[in-house]
């Protein structure tokens, strides 16, 4: 079979759409290129006379008649050092080198490397020559950047002994790095390997995850937390911050690595990432985000194939650091888009349409997507352990939760992140709702939270009751106000309020707010709960609500969220002694009286 | 190559479908003479196995089958750009409109001529806004605040003050830029509000700033999907070209998605959400995504859209699909119109994404987002409290509801209510904000960093009876 002979022509154009005739070899998923111009496709279906392809890109202008050329290759992500740091389109191709060859749009017979040919990296050897090898073992590292150590790991379904690796020095990603023989076929390899996005990388066994993934936001970490490795969803309409979420996310998450899926979203919004992320630095290590992410855009305006394909691109490079031993989150903003595309696809190859218009596999490919996430052994020696959490947004149409890919999604995730609408009006952000959200991970999390301190567990489902209790009451207040509540149960509202205004809300953009380390937030929720349990006391001993409302120590909880670094922990112990010197002083007050 | 054929084998809608015989290009321009004699002008939008389908902008009444003639003419659409178009008005295919009346123009002498479609600005090209454009409305500048560069369209129903307010946008965002120019797209708009437009314009003397591209109720409907795109590309020309900031405002985009509703079910394509088709969305995007500003270049395009909600409803797929592109939007409300509030700008539902970076110390002031924040919660818990206030009666609040209540009427009366030829600055509005915040006791301002409250929060109880008075 030879890949020169494999040509075809052009039969049909429908948008994005094309029919080609002639191919002899053409296989399910190849790679073909369209026209004079050398358009990428992707073949999606074959007829008995014809095949049908998908353009990533732009197809006005391209004529019936054209040829086609058939790769006979599955579209494949360089996988190598290189990608940290870096930001690409849906099909990787490097959008920095883009505008530097093509100028600041982009238009068609456009081509850019995903990794650097010429740029060179310290290459440092781990095994000897004459070691047998199977696929991901470590053969040696690259200090891609200052916080990642890039592991080169001997490809999927490559066996053997090695017969050669080069001394520790600097190579470009085409040289040659080491040989492996197997009976008489000797192969080479580089710094780099291929592989196919729709494929899954095989690993050695899938482990259940108990580490939750930190993300500075208190309403996540307390109430609805995710574990290293889990999967959630963020569901909600237009303005409920869904974006920012993500964003927050990418800044100050404890992943190794971050993968950001910007799939047909906002232009602005991946210019906003780029532009903050390499000033932002990671708590974790003291070092610039950018140099632990991978960003693909493929923003809205971009051609829709190239954004159904984004979201496997990126699960593909998550895969990889994950094989590496690392910790990745991928984040996906937003899966809508991507099921959208979906079904602007199938409905021009006039499938018959299910629920909403997507078609009928929209349930299988949400599956194939997010059951990529978990915690696993990979394949090869040593053995390590490394993580994909996926994060994926969700844009229900009119905000309605019903909606086939909201619900459709609800089935793969075990973790929910509401995002509420009306609170997202008065600005309460992160707008995750407390009634409408739920994690699954929390009684697998308990034991990580404990070795920190006390009370995590009592403490979510204290503040969840609190909250449930005084959405209950806000009904009665409807009809009796709330003058005429039961002292304890005013004590539930205001005290719920302040949860509220003082905890769960946060703001992403103050230096202090937008990041809180688990000790600060365990700590100031259980002052918060603290003042709850000793208010009930003071007033069951008939002192007024409204002394206990007036105390000093309420005016410091509401400003603990802004004006506590998370460094300065130790200061909350002071608002402890503040808070039962006050109380007591109360008591003795009325008491003496 | 130009290959003449006149044998249509079917006429749809606004769609001719025609057998071929030779290799067509996707997009390319058809030149039709009709019976009559008379040219028209179509595209190819779409070719299957033996079948073209093209699209004829100035619809099908009046053709047939067999002595319409159709010219490929191995072109896709493009339009000619010039310096020489400010000022003037252009209809649905960019062609000079002729006026009665008006001066006789000389022919444009095209600068450049670019097919379009436009390409995506490459994302990693595009440099984040920050700039503020101050449009003097208090509303706007204080709590959605528009950057130039953003996309920020107005939802607004019918018969609302929508017009009015995109004129005194116009109108007092012009005075701190030289190089301002304004291009105006009406889609399917009545006759009376284009010339609405053109009398504000010119009332502000910036008319030479203005391009016009009209298409009127009455035109072809085909004409709708072209003109929005015939437009952007001239602002990106200006923009992008001569390094100028160009302000786009489209009326009406749902007369833009239905006309392409109409083209969808003539094709007979599988319709998604109310009839529109299942691109709507990635249709949408290539016009709102036009909006931007690139790196090292000085000009930008910034875009308001104005979209008619049908039946008032947000939930609406036009409303719904444009709020998930845009960078926000601002909302207006059938309710604060008939309480004669002006702009009756629903500021709950309303929303500037691009605003964080905007606003603050060195831009407007330190104190600007987080009072924002703290007026957005008041103003919600003032209506909950009105709420509350119409089922148990005013003697049920409480001291400090009663006091939220009152802080959310005179919100509404003091700073969202604005006259049209009034232009308030930035700082201005600021200080308003706290004149009405520091009504509210100081122990329940919780979205202010204690610096910035002990700054700028009025104690004085007299200040604040001043403002009960004005």
């Amino acid at each position: 079979m030879s890949r020169q002979s494999d040509q075809g022509f052009i039969l049909s154009i429908d948008g994005p759409v094309i029919g080609i005739k002639g191919l002899k070899y053409q296989k399910i998923g190849d790679l073909v290129k369209i026209g004079h111009s050398k358009l990428t496709g992707e073949i999606i279906k074959i007829t008995d006379n014809r095949s049908i392809a998908t353009c990533y890109e732009y197809t006005e202008g391209l004529h019936v008649g054209e040829p086609v050329l058939n790769t006979t290759e599955p579209l494949s992500m360089e996988l190598g050092p290189g990608l940290l740091n870096n930001i690409y389109d849906g099909i990787q191709r490097t959008l920095p080198l883009l505008r530097e060859k093509y100028g600041d749009f982009i238009g068609i017979e456009q081509e850019a490397y995903a990794l650097d040919r010429k740029k060179s990296w310290i290459f440092e050897p781990k095994v000897k020559e004459g070691t047998k090898v199977t696929p991901g073992d470590i053969i040696g590292t690259v200090q891609e950047t200052n916080t990642i150590n890039h592991k080169i790991m001997v490809p999927m379904g490559v066996y053997g002994t090695l017969t050669t690796i080069v001394r520790p020095s600097k190579y470009s990603i085409e040289d040659t790095i080491y040989t492996i023989k197997n009976g008489k076929i000797e192969q080479k390899f580089g710094l780099f390997q291929k592989w196919p996005i729709r494929n899954i990388r095989p690993y050695r066994q899938r482990i259940y995850p108990t580490e939750p993934l930190i993300t500075g936001m208190r309403v996540i970490d307390v109430l609805f937390p995710v574990a290293k490795g889990g999967v959630v969803a963020v569901p909600g309409g237009f303005g409920t911050g869904k974006t920012v979420i993500q964003h927050n996310l990418a800044k100050w998450a404890d992943a190794d690595i971050i993968v950001y899926v910007g799939c047909g979203e906002r232009g602005n919004e991946m210019a906003d990432v780029l532009e903050q992320f390499p000033n932002l630095i990671d708590p974790h290590t003291n070092l610039p985000v950018m140099e632990r992410t991978v960003l693909i855009a493929n923003t809205s305006n971009m051609p829709v194939s190239a954004r159904e394909a984004s979201i496997f691109s990126g699960l593909t490079i998550a895969e990889y650091y994950r094989d590496m031993g690392y910790d990745v989150a991928l984040l996906a903003d937003s899966t809508t888009r991507w099921a959208e595309a979906l079904r602007e696809i199938s409905g021009r190859l006039e499938e018959m349409p299910a629920e909403g218009g997507y078609p009928a596999y929209l349930s299988t490919r949400l599956a194939s997507f997010y059951e990529r996430a978990g915690l696993v052994h990979p394949l090869g020696f040593p053995d390590r352990v490394g993580s994909i959490t996926v994060v994926g947004a969700v844009s229900p149409p009119s905000g309605d939760f019903s909606e086939p890919v909201t619900k459709t999604t609800r089935r793969f995730v075990k973790a929910f992140w509401a995002l509420d609408a009306k609170l997202a009006y008065s600005r309460h952000y992160p707008s995750i709702s407390w009634t409408d959200s739920y994690s699954l991970y929390s009684e697998h999390l308990e034991e990580w939270w404990n070795k920190l301190g006390k009370g995590w567990g009592k403490s979510r489902i204290d503040i969840s009751e609190i909250l449930a209790r005084s959405d209950e009451l806000q009904n009665i207040v409807q009809l009796v106000g709330k003058e005429n509540l039961p002292v304890e149960q005013q004590l539930i509202l205001f005290v719920a309020e302040l949860i509220k205004n003082v905890y769960l809300i946060q703001n992403a953009f103050d230096p202090i707010d937008r990041y809180s380390s688990p000790q600060k937030s365990l700590k100031l929720i259980n002052l918060i709960l603290d003042y709850y349990s000793r208010s009930l006391d003071v007033v069951s001993r008939e002192i007024p609500l409204f002394e206990v409302e007036n105390l000093g120590i309420v005016t410091e909880i509401s400003r603990a969220r802004l004006s506590i670094k998370n460094k300065d922990v130790d200061q909350f112990e002071g608002l402890q002694k503040k808070l039962e010197r006050e109380i007591t002083g109360l008591i003795e007050r009325y008491e003496s009286s | 190559m130009k290959i003449t054929y006149s044998n249509i084998q079917g006429i749809e809608g606004p769609l001719v479908f025609l057998r071929h015989q030779h290799n067509v290009m996707n997009g390319e321009i058809v030149h039709i003479i009709d019976p009559n004699g008379i040219a028209r002008t179509g595209r190819v939008l779409e070719i299957s196995e033996n079948v073209t389908v093209i699209e004829v902008f100035q619809g099908t009444a009046g053709l047939d089958t067999d002595r319409t003639q159709l010219t490929f003419s191995d072109e896709v659409f493009q339009i000619s750009i010039s310096r020489d178009m400010l000022g003037r008005t252009f209809d649905g295919q960019g062609r000079p409109k002729i006026l009665k009346n008006a001066d006789s123009f000389p022919e444009l002498l095209p600068e450049v001529v670019r097919p379009i479609c436009g390409t995506p600005i490459n994302p990693y090209s595009r440099s984040y806004p920050t700039d503020v454009i101050h449009t003097g409305i208090s509303v706007i500048d204080g709590l959605t605040t528009l950057v130039r560069g953003q996309k920020l369209p107005i939802f607004t129903g019918q018969g609302l003050s929508h017009n009015k307010l995109a004129a005194q946008i116009v109108k007092q965002a012009k005075v701190r830029e030289e190089n301002f120019v304004v291009v105006f797209v009406g889609i399917g708009i009545l006759q009376d509000d284009a010339m609405y437009f053109e009398q504000r314009f010119k009332e502000s003397g910036n008319w030479q700033n203005v391009i016009s591209f009209l298409n009127i109720a009455s035109d072809p409907t085909i004409e709708r999907i072209l003109i929005p795109r015939i437009a952007l590309t001239v602002a990106e020309y200006f923009a992008f070209d001569l390094d100028m900031h160009v302000l786009v405002i489209m009326t009406d985009i749902t007369n833009y998605c239905e006309a392409l509703r109409e083209l969808s079910s003539a094709k007979g394509e599988i319709p998604s959400r109310k009839g529109f088709p299942g691109y709507m969305y990635s249709d949408l995007a290539s016009l709102y995504e036009r909006a931007g500003k690139i790196k090292g270049r000085e000009g930008s395009i910034t875009q308001i859209p104005i979209i008619t909600m049908p039946n008032d409803d947000i939930t609406h797929p036009i409303p719904d699909l444009t709020g998930f592109i845009t960078e926000g939007q601002i909302v207006l409300s059938r309710e604060l119109y008939k309480r004669n509030v002006y702009p009756p700008i629903d500021i709950l539902s309303s929303l500037s994404r691009l605003m964080k970076e905007g606003v603050g110390e060195g831009k407007t002031r330190e104190d600007h987002s987080e009072i924002a924040s703290q007026l957005y919660s008041l103003y919600a818990q003032s209506l909950e409290i009105k709420e509350l206030e119409s089922i148990i009666g005013e003697e049920s609040l409480t001291s400090l509801d009663k006091r939220i209540l009152n802080f959310g009427k005179s919100f509404e009366q003091y700073f969202m209510n604005q006259k049209f030829d009034e232009e308030r600055d930035v700082i201005t509005t600021l200080d308003l904000a706290w004149d009405l915040v520091s009504t509210v006791p100081k122990r329940n301002i919780l979205r202010i960093s204690p610096e910035i409250l002990d700054k700028y929060y009025i104690e004085d109880a007299r200040i604040k009876e001043k403002l009960w008075g004005r």
